[in-house]
């Protein structure tokens, strides 16, 4: 095994031992950290399920080597809770507008949706179904997801 | 109970039928509102487990040798090199399964593992457990089976003829239906073949779980499936050993669709787990996920329609074929949706309708959303197209004309008693408002999007309109059950139910039928396991808020009866006059009142129900019988723009109205609705599994496409037509399916009028409208 090195992810240091040097970022944060929010629909970068921020950059974590990520800034789903409930304003618009059904794709979509967000905070319908035309989803149609990019759009900006 | 204790919180949408009378007032988060899901926080957050999720100290990773050939012997399997291989636990063979080899849902043909001889690319043929994902993987590559490869049976037209592919032979099922005067013949006859190709569930959570060995030989399965408790029963007899020493417990479970029905994995895990010892967890990759699934079946459809000259039908004669490839699944339940549904939702004297599902050496097709009904939808509304077109008719006005209400009777003999609002929901489709669609100079908006070179000037639109329907939950005499147990204590109401929740929202539903039934406010969902409770059933025919819906809705209300007895009984008084609202015991003359956290504190009240459905029959030698429970029906009117000379198409627009009975959760349904119109959107344009020879070519989300944010249009929900069905809890019909079934439909029906195009196959692809 080489030797074990550090990743920062959510703004921790977090030391990764026994892995084999070809494991993916995407490996590595949910078998090695335990980071499991990041998700694993296809491993192949189709689907953005693996989503995360990297030095601020939306990437899929699965075409990622996990040991050329050290040194950068890893963000997951699990780091992008705050406000209410722990919630973001992109994750409360998520749950009150039914964006959710069986939650798979929901975390790159969290992600996804707050990189987005960042660059524009008044997307127009089709900047926001382009920026998210890399998040498969297959239970909702997306109708709900969209009400809720809106809406969390609109509670950002309305933010002081 | 009073009128003033129905629950109007839906949008002002008062339920007055069947079952409304008894539903208690629960706030705004009993049935009818807009309550949110329970699992919604963690699902954003990343907290809730899925299982692919899951952890255990010291666990190995399976990996599955799957057969590269459609059709060959094994002649000899050498093991060795992958034995050998550091981090390699077991290696294990079809020899190795200690009890019955074969598994089924309807009837045990699939080997768990391959024996002799493999049927579809895919076939499980060994299994590896290693300390490692990868050095698992890569033991399995170096298993070396020696294949005799022989000429596979690919076309489903051809099978019955062609040598056994198996024991059992080549023919699942045929169906013939006849029904009426079958040598009536019509003043305007059309004619039409049609196919439907093979579409993958495409859910988003791989296949996966982990299984715990047990020191007395049980084992322990965590996994994602629709059926708990007949996965269980499929486990258990692979493995050789009792029901009760395999105990499964639902895993976060990433969309179904049809898809998790079959067993894939369990058989596996659990083998893998009580040879080593050791817990042991598998995640398919997605093109093993391609492979390790049953698909939607595909359907070639010969169909002669016959009507008068003011366009009333008069006989349907159809002939399908069911490609239901290598192993048996569902395909008997498939063909006969399939052949019953035929006609479509119209009044049809007589029909003459043979449908057969076939063996061959593709991959098994199995379940998926709408399964039959969705294939032969294009069917029928293709004609009636074709029919409205030689009648000079408007076509929805045909359809109007035909369409089939309660009292009428389906082709297979069933006189229809619940409802059936087929007209309503064609007109409120139909004659919806036109969608606004502005012109817009936004590439994106063009057929093809940015990337294409699609000019608007080219591009042609045209508005295509279809109505489908099909049964909900089993048929043909099946003694459907679901089972849940309801405790109320300290006030705090606890169900069980073994129902798989899939990202539907059957778990929001529990919770607020308690509240509404309890008068509760906190329902706490106990995990869906099979040790305690009962079969709930599958989570699949729409038949979960029906069937585990009914009982938890009957588990409530026994532990309501009981604790009215005892407080009646305390106050001298009649329970008739008692009720439970916002946490209290009540009487309706306002002269008794008791906290039900009182009432119910320490052991509390508790019950345990089976919930079955009313009876039915099998169909009879020419398909006629009472065989269906309920029925539910959907029309959708798709506006697409189309570039003809490149064959794109960009939906612009979908508009729809659907018979649900009665709305529980106004959000949730509009989230069935629209995530099955995507679906339908996707194998009406894009969805197809390509096979060359029985080899899946396009086992990737790169290849086989899926509809994107910019694929789906706006929905528009043009009405709930909500009648409520008699003997259905609170009159609510299953609503996860009929978007799927004449959505694609519609969508092809567009296509053909922007285009002209006779387009008799879905999905639809470039070169059938460019070069058509």
């Amino acid at each position: 095994m080489p030797d074990p090195y550090s990743l920062r992810v959510n703004g921790v240091d977090c030391e990764v031992a026994d892995s084999d040097l070809a494991e993916s970022l995407l490996f590595v944060l949910r078998e090695r950290l335990g980071l499991t929010g990041t998700k694993n629909a296809c491993t192949e970068g189709e689907c953005s399920s693996c989503a995360v921020l990297i030095d601020g950059v939306l990437t899929c974590s699965c075409l990622v080597l996990a040991a050329t990520a050290a040194g950068q800034e890893v963000t997951t789903v699990e780091g992008l809770s705050n406000g209410r409930d722990g919630l973001s304003v992109v994750q409360e618009a998520f749950v009150d507008e039914g964006a959710v059904q069986c939650g798979f794709c929901t975390p790159g979509l969290i992600v996804a949706v707050h990189d987005l967000l960042e660059a524009n905070a008044d997307p127009s319908d089709g900047d926001v179904r382009e920026a998210l035309s890399g998040n498969l989803c297959r239970c909702t149609g997306y109708g709900r997801i969209l009400a809720a990019v809106n809406t969390a759009a609109e509670a950002k900006r309305s933010q002081p | 109970m009073t009128s003033e204790a129905v629950n109007t919180a839906a949008g002002g949408s008062t339920a007055t039928g069947t079952g409304a009378d008894t539903i208690v007032d629960a706030g705004t988060r009993g049935v009818g509102a807009n309550v949110g899901r329970p699992d919604g926080v963690p699902k954003v957050q990343g907290r809730f487990a899925f299982s692919s999720d899951l952890w255990a100290d010291d666990f190995l990773w399976g990996h599955t040798l799957r057969s590269p050939h459609a059709s060959a012997l094994i002649r000899g399997i050498d093991i060795g090199p992958a034995v050998a291989m550091a981090g390699v636990y077991a290696v294990l063979l079809a020899d190795d399964v200690p009890g019955c080899l074969t598994y089924g849902l309807e009837h045990g043909d699939q080997p768990a593992l391959a024996d002799g001889q493999v049927r579809y690319v895919g076939e499980p043929v060994a299994l590896v457990a290693a300390d490692h994902p990868d050095i698992a993987r890569r033991a399995a590559e170096a298993i070396v089976v020696d294949y005799e490869v022989t000429e596979p049976v690919t076309d489903a037209e051809a099978a019955p003829t062609a040598d056994p592919i198996h024991p059992d032979g080549n023919i699942f099922r045929e169906i013939a239906i006849r029904h009426g005067d079958l040598d009536v013949t019509g003043e305007v006859v059309v004619e039409g073949v049609y196919e439907v190709g093979m579409q993958d569930q495409a859910f988003m959570g791989p296949e996966s779980g982990m299984a715990l060995p047990d020191e007395d030989g049980s084992v322990e399965l965590f996994v994602s499936t629709q059926w708990l408790h007949v996965d269980r029963e499929q486990i258990a007899a692979c493995l050789g050993i009792d029901e009760e020493k395999v105990r499964l417990t639902l895993a976060g479970v990433g969309g179904a669709f049809g898809a998790r029905e079959d067993l894939s994995l369990q058989v596996h895990l659990c083998l893998l787990a009580l040879h080593t010892g050791k817990p042991v967890k598998m995640v398919y990759s997605r093109d093993e996920s391609f492979l390790g699934h049953v698909h939607r079946h595909p359907a070639k459809m010969w169909y002669r329609h016959h009507a008068d000259r003011c366009g009333r039908l008069v006989k349907v004669e159809a002939r399908i074929v069911l490609d239901g490839g290598a192993y048996a699944s569902t395909s008997s339940a498939v063909i006969a949706n399939a052949s019953c549904f035929a006609a479509g939702p119209y009044k049809v004297p007589a029909a003459h309708i043979v449908g057969l599902a076939a063996r061959t050496n593709n991959p098994p097709c199995g379940a998926m959303r709408g399964f039959g009904a969705v294939q032969t939808c294009f069917g029928h509304e293709s004609q009636m197209d074709k029919l409205a077109a030689a009648l000079d008719m408007d076509p929805v006005e045909l359809r109007l004309l035909n369409a089939i209400a309660p009292g009428d009777r389906l082709v297979t003999g069933q006189v229809i008693t619940g409802t059936f609002p087929t007209a309503e929901v064609i007109r409120q489709c139909a004659y919806a408002p036109e969608p606004e669609i502005p012109p817009s100079d936004d590439r994106r908006d063009l057929p093809g999007g940015s990337g294409r070179t699609t000019d608007a000037a080219d591009t042609v639109r045209g508005t295509g309109f279809a109505v489908g329907f099909k049964n909900l939950m089993f048929s043909e005499g099946y003694d459907d059950y679901s089972s849940a147990a309801c405790r109320v204590s300290d006030g705090v109401a606890t169900i069980t139910c073994a129902c798989a929740e899939v990202g539907q929202g059957f778990v929001t539903l529990a919770q607020q039928i308690a509240r509404t039934e309890l008068g509760v406010d906190e329902v706490i969902l106990a995990p869906a396991q099979t040790a305690t409770i009962g079969s709930a059933g599958s989570s699949s025919a729409s038949r979960q808020t029906w069937m585990s819906g009914g009982a938890v809705q009957a588990a409530c209300r026994e532990v309501r009866t009981q604790i009215l007895a005892d407080m009646a009984a305390d106050w001298g008084v009649s329970p008739d006059g008692l009720v439970l609202r916002d946490g209290l015991v009540v009487s309706l003359d306002g002269q008794q009142e008791a906290l039900l956290a009182q009432v119910t504190a320490g052991a509390g009240y508790e019950a345990d129900v089976e919930y079955h459905h009313a009876p039915t029959e099998p169909l009879d030698e020419n398909g006629q019988g009472n065989a269906h429970v309920s029925f539910a029906c959907a029309a959708h009117r798709a506006t697409v723009d189309v570039d003809p000379d490149l064959g794109l198409v960009r939906v612009r627009d979908i508009t729809t109205a659907q018979d649900v009975g009665r709305i529980l959760n106004p959000t949730q349904a509009v989230g069935q609705i629209e995530g099955g119109i995507a679906q339908g959107l996707g194998l009406a344009l894009m969805e197809e599994i390509v096979l060359d020879d029985g080899l899946v070519r396009n086992a990737s989300f790169t290849d086989y496409v899926i509809p994107t944010t910019l694929d789906m249009p706006d929905v528009t929900i043009a009405a709930f037509v909500e009648e409520p069905e008699p003997g259905a809890p609170y009159g609510a019909k299953g609503i996860g399916e009929p978007p799927t079934i004449s959505s694609s439909a519609a969508i092809a029906a567009a296509v053909r009028a922007a285009t002209g195009q006779p387009l008799p196959r879905i999905p639809i692809r470039p070169a059938d409208i460019a070069l058509g």
